[in-house]
């Protein structure tokens, strides 16, 4: 069988990388946000089963203190604007303006780090203490992880648009980088809720 | 036109660059890289996939040795070739094996391989991450048959209910190395989903729209997406085991608020949808032999389809079915029931598309439709004691009894291994260049047919004349003698028919 190849079309002047759903990327980061999703709903699962099989919630512990996760909420929340900027200018492929965003995202993310070691230390229990305290830092520590994966994703990334690697894929990694940020946030919405309120409303 | 306007030739792609050349360049391209380090590193799915079946099956036969040796000690009463240990191990390592090493990764094994080929693509999405979710599933493997053999093998079951795995009633590492393993299967297990359902979504040929994608697709596209819900679940659930035993965290234990429970309430959320995950596929295998064999277009392709939704949906509703003797509420009970006898509906149209195929077309009875129709035999036969079973006041009985494994073995075998036989001898060509002896492939399905209902039919009786699972011995003159040295002589055969496979590839 003849397998030499034959000519059909010059595909050469496509584009090497696309944005958003054109991207395979794109599917796949949004394959493991169900994933993650998924765990994050089940943790939550768990946290109201535990909070069902006792009397008072959280047994015989004051419930975590305000000021970090809140502040933690409203930082991730305002985020959102330069993280949906930098999603913004990186589709036009503005290098400069990239760069920007990435490095105020990376100080963002950074920063949000920090005050997550401060919430550990907020909320009032140990991992060891009950079950109650295990489920808090689960939760606390599974969404870490999410920051802490995205935090390094971000400043990977700007290290490569400040050096040679710069290519029109990079953007694109920009991007998906940007829509695994919102997840990241808009995970940490209803666990704020469920860390912080929950516990004094019952 | 002068040579100073004429454009430099850019010998980049294309017709300029001549057919010789080109093909130079596509073979480098996508080429293996030569030598040990090529092989190691290759990220063609066609490679890792032949290497993801190849691994499945050595766990298969790992697995199966240790199911001879159970059946060599429960040939009859008070035999001592195992102790009660050694046994406790075994049937934690046959069955941790077989869901976790063999069954959901050689699923995913055919759908790494075909799936590219049969939606029309060069690769599968994610070729490094496909690489990688093998090396870390052999990792998984090797680690927990390495803990067996230096006698460190989970002993508490392939389910690892707590309190009997927690850090009360199982110190030292036993329980860590399951744990951990399923860390590392379940993220091989994730990761190829994710790939299949990006591959299947953004690199069909174009023409191929998903109406028209074969149904063994359609089944793989499923079950990823069953993977995709269920799995977080385990994951979950043995990270607070593993938590729970090593820095003391007390998701598990009542005395701090814990439950046990919840343990089986997560594990059975991934379980059950398990159950599916591994039968889908299996369904797109059967999907696939039959047309080619009964030499008609498959019956109900529309039916079929929307059959693996409703089994895709509805798996995730009968967790509870495993436990309805754990005492929870019987509303909860009563809804369990009804939805585990729904999802025989779906089963049923799957059945009854095709029989209709087979019914309406001109039959040759070669090897894969052999399996095929010892797989709709040994599954309804399942189904119909799955139904039995959904039944709160009969589970109630029969919940943990023989009547259990002669159940689920006639689902998963029957449901998974009869049809991924079929798919080894009607595809081993595609794999590897070669037929394989059809004579050879009868002796290996009549032998394995003959062998399973000889080994796990009187298992049906075992449990219902009250002989408990996982039971290393039993003591003379409680009636379970005869069956039990039926069911043994049955494994003989039923390896013999193994054997007889192994001797045809």
């Amino acid at each position: 069988m003849d397998q030499s190849p034959r000519f059909a079309a010059d595909l050469a002047h496509l584009p090497t990388s696309a944005h958003g759903p054109r991207s395979l990327t794109w599917w796949g980061t949004l394959g493991f946000i169900l994933i993650e999703g998924a765990g994050f709903a089940l943790a939550a699962a768990a946290y109201f089963y535990l909070m069902g099989q006792t009397e008072t919630w959280p047994p015989g512990l004051a419930p975590p203190d305000w000021l970090w996760g809140t502040l933690q909420l409203v930082l991730t929340l305002v985020s959102l604007i330069p993280n949906l900027w930098t999603d913004r200018v990186a589709h036009a492929d503005d290098l400069r303006k990239v760069r920007i965003g990435l490095v105020v995202m990376s100080a963002v993310g950074l920063l949000t780090l920090v005050i997550r070691a401060f919430e550990f230390g907020a909320l009032n229990c140990r991992w060891d203490d009950n079950a109650y305290g295990s489920i808090v830092w689960l939760l606390l520590g599974l969404h870490a992880t999410h920051l802490i994966t995205d935090v390094g994703d971000t400043l990977v990334l700007t290290v490569l648009m400040f050096t040679r690697h710069v290519e029109p894929r990079r953007f694109t990694d920009v991007t998906d980088n940007c829509v695994y940020w919102n997840f990241v946030v808009a995970a940490w919405v209803p666990l704020w809720a469920l860390l912080y309120v929950v516990p004094r409303l019952v | 036109m002068s040579a100073r306007s004429e454009k430099p030739v850019i010998r980049r792609d294309g017709p300029a660059l001549g057919e010789a050349e080109t093909h130079r360049r596509l073979s480098l391209s996508w080429a293996t890289p030569p030598g040990l380090w090529g092989w190691l590193s290759s990220v063609d799915h066609k490679q890792v996939g032949r290497r993801y079946i190849v691994t499945a099956f050595v766990f298969f036969l790992l697995a199966g040795l240790l199911a001879l040796a159970m059946r060599m000690q429960l040939s009859g009463p008070e035999r001592t070739l195992l102790s009660p240990d050694r046994y406790n191990q075994i049937f934690t390592m046959h069955g941790t094996t077989m869901m976790f090493l063999f069954a959901v990764p050689v699923m995913e094994a055919f759908a790494i391989f075909l799936v590219p080929l049969m939606v029309g693509t060069r690769a599968i999405a994610f070729p490094r991450l496909n690489a990688f979710s093998y090396w870390v599933y052999l990792a998984g493997g090797v680690m927990l048959w390495v803990a067996f053999i230096l006698n460190a093998g989970p002993d508490v079951g392939w389910f690892a209910y707590v309190p009997l795995s927690g850090p009360q009633f199982s110190p030292g590492k036993r329980v860590d190395f399951w744990a951990q393993m399923i860390t590392f299967t379940e993220v091989a297990a994730l990761a190829v989903s994710v790939e299949i359902i990006v591959t299947v979504f953004k690199q069909r040929a174009p023409g191929m729209s998903l109406n028209r994608i074969p149904l063994f697709v359609w089944g793989q596209l499923v079950t990823s997406f069953m993977v995709v819900f269920a799995m977080p679940a385990v994951m979950v659930s043995s990270s607070m085991l593993i938590m729970d035993r090593l820095i003391g965290t007390h998701f598990f234990n009542p005395a701090e608020g814990g439950d046990a429970l919840l343990w089986q309430h997560l594990f059975w959320f991934f379980g059950h949808p398990e159950v599916y995950i591994i039968f889908l596929p299996a369904t797109g295998f059967v999907s696939s032999i039959l047309p080619t064999f009964a030499r008609r277009p498959i019956f109900g392709y529309t039916a079929l389809v929307l059959a693996l939704f409703a089994t895709g949906f509805l798996g995730f509703g009968l967790w509870v079915h495993h436990m309805f003797a754990t005492g929870l509420p019987h509303l909860g009970n009563s809804f369990y029931t009804a939805a585990s006898m729904t999802i025989a509906i779906p089963s049923g149209i799957q059945i009854f598309c095709w029989i209709a195929t087979l019914w309406d077309g001109r039959p040759r009875f070669a090897t894969p439709l052999l399996f095929v129709i010892g797989f709709i035999v040994v599954f309804v036969l399942g189904g119909l004691s799955g139904i039995m079973l959904a039944s709160v006041p009969l589970d109630s009985q029969a919940h943990d009894t023989y009547f259990v494994v002669a159940h689920f073995h006639y689902v998963l075998i029957g449901g998974a291994v009869f049809p991924l036989f079929g798919a080894v001898y009607y595809w081993f060509p595609k794999f590897t260049g070669r037929m394989l002896s059809e004579r050879a492939g009868a002796w290996n399905f009549w032998l394995f047919f003959i062998g399973f209902n000889l080994t796990f039919f009187p298992m049906h009786i075992l449990g219902l004349i009250g002989m408990p699972r996982r039971v290393y011995s039993y003591p003379a003159g409680m009636g379970w003698d005869g069956p039990n040295l039926l069911a043994s002589a049955g494994a003989v055969i039923l390896a013999a028919g193994v054997a007889t496979f192994l001797g045809n590839v």
